[in-house]
């Protein structure tokens, strides 16, 4: 179930958002919007200036500083989250348009306290040095194995592409996609 | 970022209201938002509507449909999905290439198929507002990539204002199999060939596309023939993934016995919108291919070619790019 925080959000967000039944379109563009968004299984009740990213909404509205602001143009995938299981960029997301949807974070991987199986190998396998990619290079990993392209390791190298590491941990980061992929696997089986 | 109204719309019939009432603004429809959110950011589009249209996904707007006829994508199928697609890179494997070799796995999921083929250029200075100098942003204003770095620039389609290349892959592969569009706007719905949306820069670089106000793509159709299994897309650039093209080409080809009977060929990397190599392909029918008749393909294709300095080894690389795709597709089992 689904539980309604207004915990995190900023004053004048709560106040604007007690506006009950205001319209989606508003016609003063400075207006704040109102919107529910749905982040790891918690429905957030938020109300936000309209260029808001979701990245920015992430960090800066409800302090989940997992996912990076690398480029904030789509090039680095420090920002990757999962929107209804499917990788995306919340840097080049509307964090308006993400309602109605299952937005997951690296906040939202692990569960009953256990790293997910590829938070785990990326610790096994040394797949970083600084962190600051890591965040987005998980979800990424973990969106690689349920598409079925962690195949081989030229496959994974394709499909991880879009996540830049300029430490170039990137061998390690093959490793560590590997040592989850049948773990994962076995796990949905489950 | 310019403050913008957000509206979403639920349904065409919505859109094509929300994009009427904006009439007197700057509107913009927004699926993927790639290309629409990073130029807001840079300042470079500055919509005063935003009409989000994902909704429409849920429709004929997002649909892939097969049969001997051909194929139909429709414009708010993603990236990915058509990559993905088996039937695709079975029977059309150039258009699911195009897409596999474009952009990353996060933006494929995100970037629609109509956002796509009308995603803007990757031109520094266009997308730099600093520089005063682009005709494709500010019209009349100069073009500072003519004597500016131009190593990514087009050889092909220039005009002395502008030699910004068209950065899309898939727009080739669609040009190539003579694809057609749907369009709907507030005046009801057309159908025209795709190689008529892309304008040529001529002295009007800011005008892109044959698009009417407020008009949105439905769907692609590329029509059945004999040439689309033996088809595929080659992609040469800096590096091996996640990177616009510096020479492409997109091949569909028809042989029989060693003979071509029919051969489709379209240009990326090194043209300022998608290009058809329509002299190439009258050089290879009835011809067997060999080095010699891809050569003098390739020699066809860049007649007119025409290089800015950073830009002049795209000429020799286009052609070699086009050599060696050329012989790969004859050489495909399938």
């Amino acid at each position: 179930m689904a539980t309604v925080s207004t915990a995190a959000v900023p004053a004048f967000a709560r106040a604007a958002a007690a506006q009950a039944g205001a319209s989606q379109t508003v016609s003063n563009p400075r207006a704040p919007v109102d919107a529910t968004l749905t982040i790891n299984g918690r429905d957030h009740v938020l109300a936000f200036d309209v260029r808001t990213s979701l990245l920015d909404l992430l960090r800066e509205h409800l302090g989940l500083t997992g996912s990076k602001k690398g480029c904030d143009h789509g090039q680095c995938g420090a920002c990757t989250v999962l929107l209804d299981g499917r990788r995306i960029l919340s840097c080049l997301t509307l964090a308006i348009a993400a309602q109605g949807r299952d937005i997951t974070t690296i906040e939202g991987l692990a569960a009953n306290g256990q790293l997910h199986p590829m938070q785990q190998a990326f610790i096994d396998n040394d797949g970083f040095q600084c962190g600051y990619c890591t965040p987005g290079q998980i979800m990424s990993a973990v969106a690689c194995v349920h598409e079925n392209h962690a195949n081989t390791d030229d496959e994974i190298r394709e499909y991880m592409s879009g996540n830049l590491c300029r430490c170039a941990a990137y061998p390690n980061i093959v490793a560590a996609v590997k040592q989850a992929r049948p773990l994962m696997q076995t796990a949905s089986r489950d | 970022m310019r403050p913008f109204i957000y509206e979403r719309a639920p349904s065409r019939n919505a859109a094509m209201q929300a994009v009427t009432a904006a009439v007197d603004t700057k509107a913009s429809y927004l699926a993927g938002g790639t290309t629409l959110l990073d130029l807001m950011k840079l300042d470079v589009m500055r919509p005063q509507h935003v009409i989000d249209i994902n909704a429409l996904e849920r429709t004929v707007h997002g649909r892939i449909e097969l049969d001997r006829n051909g194929l139909r994508l429709g414009a708010l199928v993603r990236m990915a999905d058509a990559a993905d697609h088996p039937d695709i890179q079975q029977q059309y494997p150039v258009i699911a290439q195009s897409l596999q070799l474009a952009a990353s796995q996060q933006l494929r999921n995100m970037a629609s198929l109509g956002g796509n083929v009308l995603q803007r250029t990757r031109c520094t200075y266009f997308r730099d507002v600093s520089y005063a100098a682009c005709n494709k942003r500010n019209p009349g204003s100069g073009c500072a990539a003519l004597d500016g770095f131009n190593r990514m620039h087009a050889v092909l389609g220039t005009s002395d204002h502008c030699i910004a290349t068209y950065a899309g892959d898939f727009g080739h592969a669609l040009i190539a199999l003579d694809a057609s569009i749907d369009l709907v706007g507030p005046d009801g719905t057309r159908t025209i060939p795709f190689a008529e949306l892309h304008r040529l820069p001529s002295d009007t670089p800011d005008q892109e596309t044959t698009l009417r106000p407020g008009e949105l793509i439905v769907s692609f159709t590329v029509p059945a023939a004999p040439w689309t299994r033996r088809s595929l897309y080659l992609k040469v650039r800096d590096r091996q993934s996640y990177e616009f093209a510096l020479a492409s080409a997109a091949i569909a080809l028809d042989q029989q016995d060693g003979t071509v009977r029919d051969v489709r060929i379209a240009l990326g990397g090194i043209s300022t919108v998608p290009w058809r190599a329509v002299e190439a392909e009258t050089v290879l029918r009835g011809k067997a291919i060999d080095e010699d008749s891809v050569a003098a393909a390739a020699d066809a294709a860049f007649v007119g070619a025409k290089g800015h300095g950073h830009n002049d080894f795209k000429v020799e690389l286009g052609k070699r790019t086009l050599s060696r795709a050329l012989q790969q597709a004859a050489a495909l089992e399938i």
